[in-house]
C-alpha cells in the first residue's frame, strides 16, 4: 500500500501579518512557520495506519513551497512517514487552490497512491479546496472533514462532522482522498530518537516547472486587515487597573454582579 | 447576470441557511434559479425555478452523484456563479464541481467588494479579496456572512436525475453526544480556550466561573485534547449559547467559535493579542495574560 500525506507549512496565527511588496499576500518577515494543525491529525491517521499494517504501507510526505517548508517535511519523518517530497516553489502563495493540487496531483499520478491524507484546510489560505480537488484531478473518491477514520479490506469507513455535532457515516472505495478535521486523533510529539532516525530519510527535490501545468483560475486582488466593526472597550496596561476597571464595566454594563 | 443557487437539505429538512443564497444574489444583483437535491415535502419558500433531484433516490450525500446534478443543472440553466453555503455540504461539494467546470473557486466569501469578493484568510485576522477568472465561477459563502431572504410564491419544479457510480457510500447519520451541563440554560458562562496552555491551568478558569456563579464552556482545541469533554464545547459544532454574560479566556475568536456565542448579552475577551478576532464581538477586550489577570479577577470579586 502506498500512501501520501500533504502537508503545509503556515505561519503562527499569533503572528500579526502585514502584505508585502505583490499587495497580495503577507509578508514573510518575523513570521515563525510550522505545520498547518489540521496536517498534523493527517500525518498522525497515516502514521496509525502504517503502525496497524504492521508497517507494510510506504509514506510519503509531500509540501509545495520555499527551502523553509522542508522543516515541515522533517517533522513529518520524524512523525513516522518514510520519505519526503519536497516541490520547491519560491512563490507558492502566488498559485491559487487549483494550481497547487494540479502540481500535487501531476506528482501523484505516475506514484499509485492508494490512499492521501490532507488537512481539511490550511491556517493561512484557507481555501478548502486542495484536497477535493485533487481528488477530482486524480479522479479518485473523496471524503471531507473527517473526525474518525477505519481501514479494512479495501475500503476505507470515515466519520464526517456536520454541524451541530452530527456525524455522517461514509464509506469509501480505494483509491481515496481524505481531508482531516480537528480532533481526528492526538498528533504524536516526535521523540528525540525518532528525530534522529528522521535525518536519514530521503527527501527527494522536484522543481515545480516540472509539475505545473496549468494557469491560475483565481485573480489575487490584494491582501488587507478586516474593516474594524467592533467599538467595544480595549483595556491595557496594569494588571490591578485592568481588574478594576472590568469589574466596574460589569457593575454598569451588566446585571450578574450583585 | 444569474446565479444558480445550491440549498440544502438533511435528515428531510430544508435547512435554513440555504435562504442566505437568496439574500447573496440581491447583494450581487443577480438573476436566481435554485437546485436542491431533497424533496417536494421541503421545498424553499421561493418563486423561481428549482432543479429538484428526489433525496430518497439520490441520497442526502452522495458527492459524486450530487456533482452530476449540479452540473446537469448547470448545463441547462447557464448560470455566471455557481453558489454554494460553505457548510459540510458545500466545502465537500463545491471543489468537485469547480474542477469539473474547469472554473474557479472562491471558498467563504463574507462581502461582494469593488473589484472582487472579499473573503477571510489567516485565521479571519486578515481579509483576501480574489476575482475568479472565466465565465462561470463557484463561490461558497460563510454562514452568516449575508441575510437569509425568503422569496415569495411556489417554485417551479425542473426535476433532474443522474447516476452515481459507488465509490463513496453514505451510511447514516450519528446523533450528536449531548452530555454534561446544559451550557444553552446558563446566564454566566466563562469559556477556557488553548491559550489557557495547558489541562493543569484549567482549575482557574473554572474558579473564575464559580466567582460569577457560571457555568464552564471550552473552545474546540481544549476539548480535542481532552482537557474537557465534548458537552463543554461553544461553537457551531458544539452547544449555541446566549448567556448574559460570557467570558473568553485566550479564545482567539474563529468564526466556528463565534457562531456559537456572539448572540451573548456582553463579551468579555482576555487575550494577550490584541488583534485576536475575538476583538470584533467583544464589549470589552482585556490585553492580558490569561493566566495572569484571571487568578486576580477572581480574587477581586470574592472581596
Ligand atoms: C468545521 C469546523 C468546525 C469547528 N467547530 C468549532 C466549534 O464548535 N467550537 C470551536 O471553538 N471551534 C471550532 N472549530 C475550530 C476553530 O476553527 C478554531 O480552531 C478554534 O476555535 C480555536 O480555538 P482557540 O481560540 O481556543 O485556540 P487558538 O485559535 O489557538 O487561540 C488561542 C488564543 O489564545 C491567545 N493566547 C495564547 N496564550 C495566551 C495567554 N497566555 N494569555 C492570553 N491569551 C493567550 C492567543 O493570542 C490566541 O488568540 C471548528 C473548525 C472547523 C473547521
Ligand atoms: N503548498 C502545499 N503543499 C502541500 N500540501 C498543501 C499545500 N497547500 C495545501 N495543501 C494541502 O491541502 C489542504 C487544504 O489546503 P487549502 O485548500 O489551502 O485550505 C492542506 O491542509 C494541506 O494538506
Amino acid at each position: 500500500m502506498k500512501i501520501l500525506v500533504c502537508v503545509k507549512q503556515v505561519p503562527d496565527m499569533e503572528s500579526r501579518f502585514r502584505p508585502d511588496t505583490t499587495g497580495v499576500w503577507f509578508a514573510e518577515t518575523d513570521l515563525a512557520f510550522r505545520v498547518n494543525e489540521y496536517d498534523e491529525y493527517a500525518i498522525e491517521q497515516a502514521v496509525q495506519l502504517k503502525e496497524r499494517l504492521g508497517g507494510e504501507p510506504e509514506l510519503t510526505v509531500l509540501s509545495v513551497g520555499p527551502d523553509r517548508v522542508v522543516e515541515a517535511i522533517k517533522k513529518a519523518l520524524s512523525m513516522g512517514c518514510d520519505r519526503g517530497v519536497h516541490v520547491l516553489d519560491g512563490s507558492p502563495q502566488l498559485k491559487d487552490p487549483w494550481q497547487i493540487a494540479s502540481i500535487i496531483a501531476a506528482y501523484a499520478q505516475g506514484e499509485g497512491f492508494d490512499l492521501v491524507f490532507t488537512g481539511m484546510q490550511s491556517l493561512d489560505r484557507g481555501s478548502a479546496q486542495v484536497g477535493v480537488s485533487l481528488a477530482e484531478i486524480l479522479n479518485c473518491a473523496c471524503a471531507t472533514t473527517i473526525v474518525d477514520f477505519e481501514y479494512g479490506d479495501g475500503t476505507v469507513t470515515v466519520k464526517r462532522e456536520l454541524e451541530g455535532g452530527v456525524k455522517g457515516i461514509v464509506r469509501l472505495r480505494l483509491p481515496a482522498v481524505v481531508t482531516c478535521q480537528l480532533g481526528l486523533n492526538q498528533p504524536r510529539y516526535p521523540t528525540l530518537p525518532n528525530i534522529m532516525k528522521a535525518k536519514k530519510k530521503e527527501i527527494r527535490t522536484i522543481p515545480v516547472a516540472e509539475l505545473l501545468h496549468e494557469e491560475p483560475r483565481t485573480l489575487l486582488e490584494s491582501f488587507y486587515s478586516p474593516a474594524k466593526k467592533g467599538g467595544g472597550i480595549v483595556l491595557e496596561g496594569d494588571l490591578a487597573d485592568q481588574v478594576d476597571k472590568l469589574i466596574g464595566i460589569l457593575k454598569e454594563k451588566t446585571t450578574v454582579l450583585r | 447576470m444569474k446565479a444558480l443557487l445550491i440549498g440544502e437539505s438533511r435528515e428531510g429538512k430544508l435547512l435554513e441557511h440555504s435562504y442566505e443564497l437568496l439574500g447573496f444574489a440581491s447583494r450581487l444583483g443577480a438573476g436566481t434559479a435554485m437546485f436542491l437535491v431533497g424533496s417536494e415535502a421541503a421545498l424553499p419558500s421561493y418563486g423561481g425555478t428549482v432543479y429538484l433531484a428526489d433525496a430518497a433516490k439520490c441520497g442526502e450525500y452522495n458527492p459524486d452523484l450530487h456533482k452530476r446534478l449540479v452540473l446537469a443543472a448547470v448545463e441547462r440553466e447557464k448560470p455566471d456563479y455557481v453558489v454554494f453555503m460553505h457548510s459540510s455540504y458545500g466545502w465537500d461539494l463545491a471543489p468537485r464541481v469547480a474542477v469539473a467546470l474547469k472554473a474557479a473557486q472562491v471558498t467563504e466569501v463574507v462581502a461582494v467588494v469593488e473589484g472582487g469578493f472579499e473573503r477571510p484568510c489567516c485565521s479571519q485576522k486578515m481579509r483576501h479579496k480574489v476575482n475568479p477568472a472565466g465565465a462561470v465561477a463557484v463561490l461558497t459563502l460563510q454562514v452568516g456572512a449575508f441575510p437569509g431572504e425568503m422569496g415569495a410564491g411556489t417554485p417551479q419544479l425542473q426535476p433532474i436525475d443522474a447516476e452515481g457510480d459507488g465509490r463513496v457510500v453514505f451510511q447514516g447519520y450519528e446523533p450528536a453526544v449531548r452530555k454534561g451541563v446544559d451550557l444553552t440554560k446558563a446566564e454566566v458562562i466563562v469559556s477556557a480556550g488553548r491559550g489557557i496552555g495547558k489541562k493543569e491551568n484549567l482549575p482557574v478558569i473554572a474558579e473564575l466561573a464559580r466567582a460569577l456563579r457560571g457555568e464552564l464552556g471550552a473552545s474546540r482545541p481544549v476539548v480535542d485534547s481532552g482537557w474537557l469533554d465534548a458537552g463543554s464545547q461553544v461553537g457551531t459544532t458544539g452547544q449555541t449559547v446566549s448567556p448574559k454574560l460570557y467570558v473568553a479566556c485566550g479564545i482567539s475568536g474563529a468564526i466556528q467559535h463565534l457562531a456559537g456565542m456572539k448572540k451573548s448579552g456582553f463579551v468579555v475577551a482576555i487575550n494577550k493579542d490584541k488583534e485576536a478576532p475575538i476583538g470584533e464581538v467583544a464589549d470589552v477586550l482585556v490585553v492580558a495574560d490569561v493566566m495572569q489577570f484571571v487568578p486576580a479577577l477572581t480574587a477581586k470579586l470574592a472581596k
